[in-house]
């Protein structure tokens, strides 16, 4: 198990000071100046060789990302935009960040932004983080107050103003074109890539977006060495992460942990067991909701990193958004109401996902009550192919995959429950 | 989901005289030229200060940005925060029914909301006091079920709690939000698994639950003096926004009014409020009608737009009330600008923007830095 000291959020609860003194007691804004000191290629070089992938889901190299900034600009202004649109079901572990350790995200601005080049960051919050935002933004207030922002910040001569703004209940917007698009004031529509934001990205500048989670431990990694956050996880898959466990697990927690914890530690350490014991679980959504679901037997010994999880199990590390559902759930149904999710925030940009997602919703919503015909599930399967791959942004594909998870692993309880509706019997599986 | 405006709309709307000021405060966030992009939040601050969005609101909010009227109603109309029919005059509920908070018993919250309020979302309960409505992921799953109400999240919630709550807000109470169950924020309940040993103690309430204690009436209607908006970022001891010239302690009447009191019958925003609520009325400058054209002169129209603080749709304006060059804006008294500014829906910024002085160098043939961008056509 990680030990305390190597925790990066160490104020996560928010039980210790929030305030900015207590975030300098407990090490953080120390030493910041003399980061920056030491120049752009430095912070990106140490960042490719820390490991670190993006926390937002897609595990996108962070400092490979950073390089992608143009080096000199041609006149037009750079941008970090810090992704705060947490929305994805499950996931809950930036919330804890920017209530409880915001300092951690702040300082992290700071320096992500000095290293693209940028005088300026925003952070977009999801609207219904409300409380959330005004405890951001008093935290921000307070760095500007202690120097840490604006003119010379921090003492490092780097001109920096951060800025906070906020959505309104859009989860496309947490894709990163889709939020920029929001944030210039627009409906929150995907925009087609290339050419990529660092390229052009908010108001037509270079600009990279990046997760809470993936800004929040860049200072931690630069004070304490690239070295010492690939040393937890495999290889590929460094550091140390948020793990957000809910569901039926005994006390489900955000907790950081090292990567490539099994996931019975993950949910014995933590969690307090499954809710009814390891025979009870029935299925897991290791990743948030875009990724496919898996059968409990395959998750007891699973290894929460981002190649097990794809490689193994073909699902996905995601956000570290753990739901666990046992015996008592109804699959099908659990399935369904993600369905009903993406249908609910399909932008309306592009018909296959516009259409697709209504229409396997619907064709849920059927199998969930044995209204339909067995070749259905087949069609349903074709329907999801259909959508993958051939929208703008991932939505398509994230409305697609947990369907395919449950036809993958849960095809005889469809099959079951179709056949007990057609012969108004309980089936052998459903009768247990 | 069909989404379209109320059939039955208000006359006109204005923000109270704080709102306003924040609403001007937050375009500052943006670079010049992209007021634009500080759309969702004066939106939202319309909504919170209403309670739902009128069709007058999100047409001033796009007037104030310099928007078309159809760009704004596009943001409403796309964004599920955004509610377009009246809510509940004490709160309006909305219940996570995403999958973790769905198996964690979210079916049974609705079925509370149906009981409590009305068989269907967006329908006022019989007293017009609540509505609610069904929300995909509010992102508080390792806290599940939860429902939101107002701006605050209850968490870890039973079927028989949330009732209780229901019933604490009917009676004119304010519940203190975050998890009902005992726990601080989103640890394991059965006690610390990590950071142990950073121990400190902790404070009574979680970052979220203390700033609504803070705030005690946390389900009122916002009218800007809750948490003032300041703006580090333009320097220091600049003011942020102009002082409202107008406005009178009736324009932040209490629009929650008609709900009881809590049991102090003091909310606890009351004292705070009076503090800073009531913009000083400043002494009133007398109005003066400036030269005005019917049309511009020989030789056309200047470009207005070369002033900075002036964009096309203020252009329009200014036009419509018969100003078309550079000169007649540098000659401009004070009172001419008082009648200018009390013609325009966002006061203030003649002399903020400082067109007066800005008018004179471009008037007499020279450039502006402004204007050198805007001929490089770097800004429009």
């Amino acid at each position: 198990m990680l030990k305390d000291q190597d925790r990066i959020f160490t104020n996560i609860y928010g039980m210790h000071d929030r305030t900015l003194a207590g975030a300098k007691a407990r090490g953080h804004w120390d030493g910041t100046a003399g980061i920056i000191e030491k120049g752009r290629d430095w912070i990106v070089e140490q960042m490719k060789a820390s490991g670190l992938r993006g926390r937002g889901g897609a595990g996108f190299p962070t400092g490979l990302k950073w390089s992608f900034m143009p080096k000199e600009s041609d006149g037009r202004p750079a941008y970090l935009v810090v992704n705060a649109d947490e929305s994805e079901p499950g996931t809950c572990k930036d919330r804890e960040i920017m209530r409880h350790d915001p300092h951690t995200l702040i300082e992290g601005c700071l320096i992500a932004s000095f290293a693209m080049g940028a005088h300026a960051c925003y952070i977009y919050i999801r609207g219904e983080y409300i409380r959330e935002r005004e405890a951001l933004q008093r935290a921000i207030d307070e760095a500007y107050d202690a120097g840490l922002l604006g003119k010379n910040a921090a003492g490092s001569g780097w001109d920096f103003d951060l800025y906070l703004h906020h959505g309104a209940g859009a989860y496309i917007c947490g894709e990163e074109t889709a939020l920029i698009e929001s944030l210039e004031g627009k409906k929150g529509m995907p925009r087609m890539k290339p050419p990529f934001p660092a390229g052009a990205g908010l108001y037509g500048c270079p600009t990279t977006v990046n997760n809470v989670e993936s800004i929040a431990v860049v200072p931690t990694i630069l004070r304490r060495g690239p070295e010492w956050f690939a040393g937890f996880g495999r290889p590929n898959n460094a550091g140390t992460k948020l793990f957000a466990i809910s569901g039926h697990v005994n006390n489900p927690c955000v907790v950081e942990e090292a990567m490539s914890i099994s996931f019975e530690e993950l949910i014995e350490k933590h969690c307090g067991g499954i809710r009814g014991g390891w025979d009870n679980l029935l299925a897991v959504i290791p990743g948030g909701s875009s990724v496919p679901c898996v059968r409990g037997e395959n998750m007891r010994d699973a290894i929460m990193d981002f190649d097990y999880l794809r490689g193994e199990l073909g699902s996905g590390l995601g956000t570290a958004a753990v739901i666990v559902m046992d015996k008592s759930t109804d699959i099908v149904k659990a399935i369904w109401r993600l369905s009903k999710f993406y249908k609910h925030e399909s932008c309306g940009q592009c018909t296959p996902c516009r259409e697709g997602t209504g229409w396997m919703m619907r064709v849920m919503d059927r199998l969930v009550k044995g209204e339909a015909e067995p070749e259905e599930i087949d069609m349903l399967w074709d329907v999801t192919k259909q959508v993958e791959g051939h929208t703008i942004c991932a939505l398509g594909d994230a409305a697609a995959w947990p369907i395919q998870g449950l036809i993958r692993n849960f095809r005889e309880e469809i099959e079951d429950r179709i056949k007990a509706q057609k012969t108004g019997r309980m089936g052998a599986m459903a009768a247990e | 989901m069909l989404r379209r405006l109320y059939h039955d709309q208000p006359e006109s709307f204005a923000f109270t005289p704080e709102n306003q000021k924040w609403a001007e405060a937050q375009i500052t966030k943006y670079p010049e030229g992209r007021a634009q992009s500080a759309v969702i939040p004066l939106l939202w601050r319309a909504q919170e200060q209403e309670g739902w969005l009128t069709r007058p609101a999100i047409e001033y909010v796009a007037d104030m940005l310099g928007m078309a009227n159809i760009r704004a109603f596009e943001v409403a109309s796309f964004y599920f925060m955004f509610q377009l029919t009246p809510t509940g005059s004490v709160a309006h509920v909305q219940v996570c029914g995403t999958t973790s908070c769905m198996i964690c018993g979210a079916e049974k919250l609705i079925e509370v909301c149906k009981d409590k309020i009305a068989d269907k979302p967006f329908t006022l309960s019989e007293d017009g006091k609540f509505t609610w409505e069904e929300v995909e992921c509010l992102g508080a799953c390792a806290n599940a079920p939860m429902v939101q109400i107002g701006k605050d999240y209850f968490e870890d919630l039973t079927a028989e709690r949330f009732a209780e709550i229901l019933d604490e807000l009917c009676a004119g109470k304010v519940p203190v939000p975050g998890p009902q169950n005992g726990r601080f924020a989103s640890e394991p309940k059965s006690g610390l698994t990590s950071l142990k040993e950073f121990d400190s103690g902790k404070t009574q309430y979680n970052a979220s639950v203390q700033l609504a204690v803070d705030l005690g009436d946390t389900v009122k209607r916002i009218d800007g003096t809750e948490v003032p908006i300041l703006t580090p970022w333009l320097g220091k001891g600049k003011p942020s926004a102009p002082k409202a010239k107008k406005g009178s302690a009736s324009d932040t009447a209490d629009r929650s009014k008609g709900r009881p009191a809590d049991e102090t019958g003091v909310s606890k925003q009351a004292a705070p409020a009076k503090a800073t609520a009531k913009p000083e009325p400043a002494a009133e400058v007398a109005e003066a009608e400036p030269a005005l054209l019917t049309a511009p002169r020989e030789g056309g129209a200047d470009d207005l737009k070369k002033l900075k603080g002036v964009g096309p749709k203020l252009e329009q304006t200014l036009n419509e009330l018969g100003f078309y060059h550079f000169d007649q804006i540098a000659a401009w008294t004070e009172a001419e600008i008082a009648w200018v500014d009390n013609r325009l829906k966002f006061k203030g910024r003649i002399t903020r923007d400082g067109w007066i002085e800005q008018a004179k160098t471009l008037a007499a043939g020279e450039d502006t830095e402004f204007s050198k961008r805007v001929d490089k056509g770097d800004v429009y």
